[in-house]
Parts: structure tokens; C-alpha cells; sequence
């Protein structure tokens, strides 16, 4: 053994023990019976079906960009759900616990949860939310959409992009398996030295904390590398800087963030490592250790990786408003200067985070005056996308709700944020519920981004768009949620409630516990309605079928090629002539024009390789979080031998000639609805003069299920 | 900008790039690797930033500090041997571009070798300071100074790995426009390894021994 480890340890097991797994748990060995019996399902579901052979060929080993994405997105669903099930159970613990008088059960003095327990939840929380929740969500879409919105048939690294999902899916494993093996860390998410170290958490939680943020922040650095590639030098011909879609633009600068700050965690986590594996002293309170050398260098990347998780939710946020608003976006060159200016000051910022740090007025003033810079390029967003939709012809569908709603939640959390950036004030609130509800208003701004644009894309990607009435239900019920858990926490955070109680000792705070427990009804329900609205979709999608253009009213390059797209993408690349190019054709009546000469392709071989690295990055995390060394080292050799063996082989790819092109083509375009020219050509200024497309059905934009009933 | 009172004439207008070759594989291998670079500088960037922080006279607790037990002259060795192996490297790089195939081979060959010594000289070093007890454990400023040289001389390690399977490729293969993109970006990886002993070499040994 490296350090001195507390408890058993085998050269076989490390310390696996039977003792380790939590089958006495009230809550835990239930849940463990409820995955293992849907595990069983869904095995026994796809060998019933004979599934197997699809699910390897067309998603498991698959190198296209757009399942990749999907994949993704799956992913960050599960895990946003995996998430919100952590937040009920705080929000359960806190409404039972609160005040000296609270009864107590299953091993707790008050509420439900003990404190280790409650510890472990709100650390896992806060981790799952942001690094596999929100993060694979927006990879995931950054992943479907980039390679079309340039005109691209896929990624600059096909391969690489498969490797970051798998070792993604690794990391989500990881932290899942810590559920049912040993525990997880209760230092919080971003981790306090010096309890992070060996002496003060023996256990594996901190170990398996260190794995997870160690494989995700590989999964997105590779990720990144492949964005900026794609973006750089993977556009269409004419496709020029100043052409690129706004969304586009807003990753490429997330992705810059990201590529440069990982890094920085990857060092700040893998020196808790070094303390907690090898006896070194970078964070320990004795012997020449510095604790706050821990929380600069987390916050180095903590603060950039906010901006990489909000600036492709304006991005997204820049595509809605303009195509429902039928109008060009507002400033789109002060915006790609607004985008970039956010992403500059973003290195600029971390110490807000700790002002309590104590470093005295000057550094403070610096930080404080750095993080109010913010609010300018972003208000500037904000008056660009109200005057987009200013005298625009604005259309309420789902997915121009949630937009709104993210602007309505921005306008909060950027607010709250400008309060809390002045330290004065900051350190009254500091580690108050005030602040963790001013951020959680910066999360679901970009959590109904993305469900904007999983509406926005969906036609996109499957061919057929999402109901509108579920979808608004669905909004209606999240924002009620969004309220209930949310204002009441502003007010708890100004009565001095702390983050992390487990116990909220003033009975005074009970009754606004007690409406927050309703917001979190109100969500379980919206996550209802968002199945309700899959079920029905999915059962009616022949009539929803999309057309290439599934709004009628889109801007973009992505909105040219067939929906569903097919898997080249473009059967021909597109020349780009405007900045939006889709909406410039049909301004100019060319929509329809098809190319008259097709090109044989050439496209990546799909490769098992990158889920069989995936798989054995899990394993070398699993290893080391249980200190099995042999197991560390063969799967660390392992996955060099693949890396090599994959070097050797490389990838010729294969060849689809230009007939099949064509034939391809024309079947893919004569199974959309067909493409109605006119879709709408009356209205007048923000639709004060009534307009009816005539024959239902005739533009999308009136979308069935959800009639347009406008004056 | 576009509004639809521009005229377009549809038959003249380009709408399709047909015969569009997409991208030139090794200019896109080269500028990812670049990016990747710039990761590898960050992490550089964190490490010495660690290190700065944790070189107070404090952070060494009791135990010694660089002043105390670095040796610049030998280090030197180990800054020639580098030098010397992106020198190799850049000789392999010449031959490559006269397709000569065992011009590269000696080059990486030498490299390679020039490149184990450096690791022997940095193993070596290491175990001479844990005979005399300076180990990474002794303090926080110790513990910074072996991360940071050792992350480097792992570098070293996985950038002699790659240079063995690069020799296998290069006997075995013809020059595809894979090899060429991956000799291309170990000699980018070699060569900002070697700038970063440059960097450990004046922040760690020369001003530690100073300080």
C-alpha cells in the first residue's frame, strides 16, 4: 500500500468487501432490486425482439455524429432525472426535519436522512447536474447540430467523438455504481479542503468523486478538441465566419472555455488524488499543504465551466426567438462579440465564489468589478433577442416558450448575481440558500433552453415534431415548479438559512419548506407530462411529419436537408450565399431547387473500439476508486493496446457512389410531406392583422394538435 | 443585409458545391493536435501555478528546501539529452520529407534513445533524493516539486511509447496521409515537451537553486 489506509485491504479486491454494499439501506437496497429487475427487462426485452444485432451495429459501435448526439442527450436525461431525484429527496428531508421538535426515523435524529447521507446526496447532486446532466445534454445537441448548421457531413474526429461519449457513459456508470457499492463523496460537489483528504473521509466516496470528475473532464476535453476542429475547418464553401449561425458561434467560443479550463480541474482533482493515493501534502492542513490552493485552482475551471454550460443555452436561445419571430436575429456581429466577451471575462471572475477567502480589498475589488463586466455583454444579448422578436411576427409554440421562459430566469439569476458579485453584500449571503437558489435560476435558464431546443430539433432529427399541447403543459408545470422551489429559497437565504442543513433548526422556515415541497410536486408532474408528450408524439408522428424546413420559418443552413437527416447529412454540400441561408432561399424563392449532379461520398467505417475503451476506462476508475491495483494496470495497459491497435488499423472508410446518392436522395424527399412553397405570406407587423393559412395542414407552422388560434 | 428585394437570378446563382472534397486530412489532424497542445500547456499552466503557490519557505515545513538538494549541472545533462532528441526528431522530419524511409527510422531511433536517456537521468535523480529521504510526503512544497517534474517525465514516457509505434509504422506501412499526420503531431508533442523542460528548468532547478 502507498499511505497508511484505514480499514481492511486485499491484494485481491483492494477494499471490496461484502460489508460494502448497502443491502441493509432502507433506501438503497429497494432501488438496487428496482434497476437490477429494469436491467433484466430490458436485456430480456431486446433478445426478445432480437434486438442485439441493431443495437451493436446502428448505436453501439456507431461513429455518426447525430446518434452520438442522441446517445448524449439520453444520457443527460436520465441523469437530469437521477439529479432531480437527489434534490426531492433534500427537499423531503428538509420539509420533514425542520425545527427542534422534528421526529425522526430510519436511523435519523430528524427526518429521514442521516447527516452522512444527506451529505452524500447533495454532493451528488450538484456534480450529476452539472457535469453529467447538463453537460451531455448540450454536448449532445452541440453534436447533432454543429455539423449541420455548417454544412458538414460530420465531425472533424468522427472516432473521438465516439471515445467522448463512451468515456462519459463511464463516468455516469461510475457515479451510479457508487449508489450500490461503498458510498460517494460528502464534501459538497466541488469538494472542501481539507475534508476531502484520507484522515477526514476514509471512505471511497471521495475516491469515486475524484474518478467521475477525472473521466468526464477527459470525455468533454476530447470533445472540445473536436468541436473547435469541426468548426474551424469543416464548413461548407461560402460558409465565412460571418455567416456562421449564432448557435454555432456560442459553441465554438463554450468549447474554447472548455478545452482550456478542464485542464485545470483535471489538476486541481488529480492533486486530491496525489493526497489521498500517494501521501503528498498539496491540500493538507499540516505540513506546508495550502487549503485554498484547492478552491483557486477548482474555481479556475469551476468559473469558465459556468460560461461553457450557459453560453450554448444563448446560443440555442438565438436560434428560437429568430425563427418564431420571423425576423433575422437583432446585432448578430454585437452578439458574436458579446458571446466572446463572456467567454474572455469568464477567466476573469473565480474568486466571487469565495470572497469570504478573505484576501483583502484590493484583489476583491478586482473580482467584484470583473464579474459586474459581465452583466454588459450579457445585456446585451438580452436587448438583441428583445429586439429580434420587437415588431417581429412572433409564434407561441413550445419551443418559443421555453426560450422565454430562459430569458424571464436570466433576467433573475443575472440580477441576484449582480447583487451577489458586490462584497458586501456577498458576505452577508455567502453559503446562504440565497445563493444557491441565484444559480440554480443560471441552471434551468439553460435547462429550458435545452428543452427548447430538444423541441426546436426534434423534427430535425426524427422527422416528426413534439405535441405542442403537452409540450406547453409540460412548460406551464416546470415553471410552477421552477417558482415554488425557487422564490421561497430567496426568501429562506435573506432569513439566514445556510446551503447543506440537514437539519433546518428554525421552525420559522417551515411554511416556505413547506411551499417548496409543492414546486417539487409540480415538477414530478411536469416530468409526466414530458413522458405523456414522448407517448403521444411518438403514437401520432405520421401526422406530424416534418418537412425540411419542419417551423416554415427557419433560418438556418441545418434546415435545407431532409428531416429526418439522413446519415450523410447533405446528399450535396451546400454553397452558402447569405448568413441565413435557409431563410435566404425561400426569401428568394429557391427552397425548392434541388442539385442537378450528385458526387459519390466518402464516409468513417462505424468501430467497436471506442465502447471497448469506454468500458475499460470504467474499470480503471472502479479499480482505483477500490485501490485493486492489478486491475488498475491491466485495464490502464489494455486501453494503450486498444489505442494502439486502433493506430494500426486506421480507418479507409468506405465509398457511396453517386447513383446511390441520388437514389437516396429522392427517397429521402419524397417521404416528407411535400414541400408547400408559400407557406405564409400574410401578416403584418407582430400579426395585428388576422392571417389564415387557408387549407389546414398547409404550412407547419400551424402545427396540428395545437391549433393556431391567434386573432 | 439580405432582404428579399435583391435580385437572385436562380439560373445563375450557386446553391450546390458539388465535388466539395470536404477537408484536407493532415491540416485537420495537425490543427486538432494543436488544440490539444494548448490542453497540455494549461495543465502545465495549473501545475506551475501549484507550484509557485506551494514554494513559500513554509510550504516546505521542516524538511529542505530545492536550494538544498536540486543539481542544476546534472539536470543540464538531461535539458541536452532533449534538446538533443528533438534535434534527432527534426532530422527524421527532413528525411520524411524526401520520402526516406530509413532516414526517418533513424531519427526516431535516435530520438527515442536520446529520449530514454532523459527519463534514465530524471529516474535516476529521483532515487538518489529518496535515499536521502526527500520524498514527496516530506512536504506540501516537495509534493509540488515531484508532481510537476513527474507529470513531465510521464509525458516523456507516453511520448516515447508513441514513438516505438510510430518506428512499426513507418517500417510496416507505406507514408499515408495518417502516418504523416501522426509524425507530424509527435514532433509537435516532442517539441512542447521539450519547451516545458525549459520551463521546469529555470522555475524549478536554476531559481530553486538560487533561491
Amino acid at each position: 500500500m502507498l499511505v497508511n489506509l484505514p480499514g481492511p485491504w486485499n491484494p485481491w479486491l483492494g477494499r471490496l468487501a461484502l460489508s460494502e454494499i448497502p443491502y441493509t439501506n432502507p433506501i438503497l437496497a429497494p432501488l438496487f432490486v428496482v434497476v437490477v429487475v429494469l436491467v433484466l427487462l430490458m436485456v430480456a426485452g431486446i433478445t426478445y425482439y432480437g434486438k442485439w444485432g441493431y443495437l451493436w451495429k446502428e448505436w453501439l459501435t456507431t461513429v455518426d455524429h447525430k446518434k452520438l448526439g442522441i446517445m448524449y442527450i439520453i444520457l443527460g436525461l436520465v441523469m437530469l432525472f437521477r439529479g432531480f431525484i437527489d434534490g426531492l429527496m433534500m427537499r423531503t428531508q428538509q420539509a420533514m426535519a425542520v425545527g427542534p421538535h422534528a421526529s425522526g426515523m430510519m436511523g435519523a435524529v430528524h427526518g429521514y436522512l442521516t447527516p452522512f447521507h444527506f451529505g452524500q446526496i447533495y454532493s451528488a447532486h450538484g456534480m450529476i447536474m452539472i457535469l453529467l446532466a447538463a453537460t451531455p445534454l448540450l454536448v449532445g445537441i452541440m453534436n447533432i447540430v454543429i455539423p449541420l448548421q455548417i454544412g458538414a457531413r460530420d465531425m472533424a474526429y468522427p472516432y473521438l467523438n465516439a471515445l467522448g461519449l463512451w468515456i462519459t457513459a463511464a463516468a455516469v456508470v461510475l457515479v451510479m455504481a457508487s449508489l450500490f457499492v461503498g458510498d460517494f463523496a460528502h464534501n459538497g460537489w466541488f469538494g472542501y479542503a481539507p475534508i476531502f483528504e484520507l484522515a477526514y473521509s476514509p471512505g471511497v466516496g471521495v475516491d469515486y468523486w475524484i474518478w467521475t470528475f477525472q473521466l468526464v473532464a477527459l470525455g468533454t476535453t476530447l470533445g472540445s478538441i473536436n468541436f473547435i476542429a469541426t468548426i474551424v475547418k469543416m464548413r461548407a464553401p461560402g460558409m465565412k465566419w460571418l455567416r456562421l449561425p449564432m448557435f454555432t458561434w456560442a459553441s465554438l467560443s463554450a468549447n474554447i472555455i472548455a478545452l482550456t479550463s478542464f485542464p485545470c480541474l483535471q489538476v486541481a482533482i488529480g492533486l486530491v488524488a496525489a493526497d489521498r493515493y500517494l501521501g503528498t501534502h498539496f491540500f493538507t492542513a499540516g505540513f506546508g499543504g495550502n487549503l485554498m490552493l484547492y478552491t483557486n485552482l477548482f474555481w479556475l475551471w469551476g468559473h469558465p465551466e459556468v460560461y461553457f454550460v450557459i453560453l450554448p443555452a444563448f446560443g440555442m436561445i438565438s436560434e428560437i426567438i429568430p425563427t418564431f419571430s420571423e425576423k433575422p436575429l437583432f446585432g448578430y456581429v454585437t452578439m458574436v462579440l458579446a458571446t466572446f466577451a463572456i467567454a474572455g471575462v469568464s477567466w476573469l471572475v473565480w474568486l466571487h465564489h469565495f470572497f469570504t477567502m478573505g484576501m483583502g480589498p484590493y484583489v476583491s475589488t478586482e473580482f467584484s468589478v470583473a464579474t459586474m463586466l459581465v452583466g454588459i455583454p450579457t445585456g446585451v444579448k438580452v436587448f438583441n433577442w428583445a429586439f429580434t422578436m420587437y415588431r417581429g411576427r412572433l409564434t407561441y409554440t413550445a419551443a418559443m416558450y421555453w426560450a422565454l421562459g430562459a430569458l424571464f430566469l436570466l433576467l433573475v439569476g443575472g440580477l441576484t448575481g449582480m447583487m451577489l458579485s458586490i462584497p458586501a453584500i456577498n458576505y452577508m449571503v455567502h453559503n446562504s440558500v440565497f445563493v444557491v437558489a441565484h444559480f440554480h435560476m443560471m441552471l434551468l435558464c439553460i435547462v429550458y433552453a435545452i428543452f427548447g431546443s430538444v423541441i426546436y430539433w426534434f423534427p430535425k432529427v426524427f422527422g416528426y415534431t413534439l405535441n405542442e399541447a403537452w409540450g406547453k403543459t409540460m412548460f406551464w408545470l416546470f415553471s410552477a415548479g421552477t417558482a415554488l422551489v425557487f422564490i421561497p429559497m430567496f426568501m429562506e437565504g435573506f432569513m439566514g438559512m445556510t446551503r447543506r442543513l440537514d437539519w433546518p433548526f428554525d421552525p420559522h422556515w417551515a411554511p416556505y419548506l413547506d411551499i417548496q415541497m409543492l414546486g417539487i410536486l409540480a415538477y414530478v408532474l411536469s416530468i409526466l407530462a414530458f413522458v405523456v408528450m414522448l407517448y403521444v408524439s411518438i403514437r401520432d408522428r405520421a401526422q406530424h411529419r416534418a418537412a425540411a424546413d419542419a417551423w416554415g420559418t427557419s433560418r438556418s443552413l441545418e434546415w435545407l436537408t431532409a428531416s429526418p437527416v439522413p446519415f450523410y447529412n447533405f446528399a450535396v454540400v451546400p454553397q452558402v450565399n447569405a448568413r441565413d441561408e435557409a431563410a435566404w432561399r425561400r426569401e428568394h424563392g429557391l427552397s425548392a431547387q434541388r442539385a442537378s449532379h450528385y458526387d459519390a461520398i466518402h464516409m468513417p467505417n462505424n468501430t467497436g473500439n471506442a465502447i471497448i475503451i469506454g468500458g475499460l476506462t470504467f474499470v480503471l476508475g472502479f479499480a482505483l476508486t477500490w485501490r485493486i491495483w492489478w486491475l488498475s494496470l491491466i485495464s490502464l495497459l489494455a486501453i494503450i493496446a486498444m489505442m494502439i491497435s486502433h493506430s494500426a488499423k486506421g480507418d479507409p472508410g468506405h465509398v457511396i457512389p453517386a447513383e446511390e446518392m441520388e437514389r437516396m436522395d429522392r427517397e429521402a424527399e419524397r417521404a416528407m410531406p411535400r414541400a408547400d412553397l408559400p407557406r405564409h405570406s400574410g401578416g403584418v407587423l407582430g400579426g395585428a392583422i388576422a392571417y389564415d393559412s387557408g387549407a389546414a395542414g398547409a404550412g407547419s407552422r400551424n402545427l396540428r394538435g395545437a391549433p393556431d388560434h391567434r386573432p | 443585409m439580405n432582404s428579399a428585394a435583391e435580385k437572385v437570378d436562380p439560373e445563375k446563382v450557386v446553391l450546390w458545391a458539388g465535388g466539395h472534397e470536404g477537408h484536407d486530412v493532415i491540416s485537420t489532424r495537425t490543427f486538432g493536435f494543436w488544440l490539444y497542445i494548448l490542453s497540455d500547456g494549461m495543465l502545465f499552466a495549473t501545475l506551475f501555478a501549484a507550484y509557485g503557490v506551494l514554494s513559500y519557505t513554509h510550504s516546505y515545513y521542516t524538511g529542505p528546501t530545492p536550494a538544498q538538494f536540486v543539481a542544476p549541472w546534472y539536470t543540464f545533462i538531461q535539458t541536452m539529452a532533449l534538446f538533443l532528441s528533438v534535434l534527432a526528431y527534426g532530422f527524421s522530419m527532413t528525411a520524411l520529407k524526401h520520402g526516406n524511409r530509413a532516414g526517418v527510422i533513424n531519427g526516431l531511433l535516435a530520438a527515442s534513445v536520446l529520449g530514454v536517456v532523459f527519463l534514465g537521468l530524471d529516474i535516476h535523480d529521483v532515487l538518489r533524493l529518496f535515499g536521502v529521504h526527500i520524498t514527496p510526503r516530506t512536504s506540501g512544497g516537495l509534493s509540488a516539486f515531484y508532481v510537476l517534474t513527474q507529470v513531465h517525465a510521464a509525458h516523456i514516457f507516453f511520448g516515447l511509447i508513441w514513438m516505438l509505434v510510430m518506428i512499426y509504422q513507418v517500417m510496416r506501412k507505406e507514408f499515408t496521409e495518417e502516418v504523416i499526420g501522426r509524425l507530424i503531431s509527435l514532433r509537435m508533442f516532442w517539441q512542447f515537451q521539450a519547451v516545458m523542460w525549459v520551463f521546469i528548468y529555470v522555475f524549478v532547478y536554476l531559481w530553486g537553486y538560487m533561491s
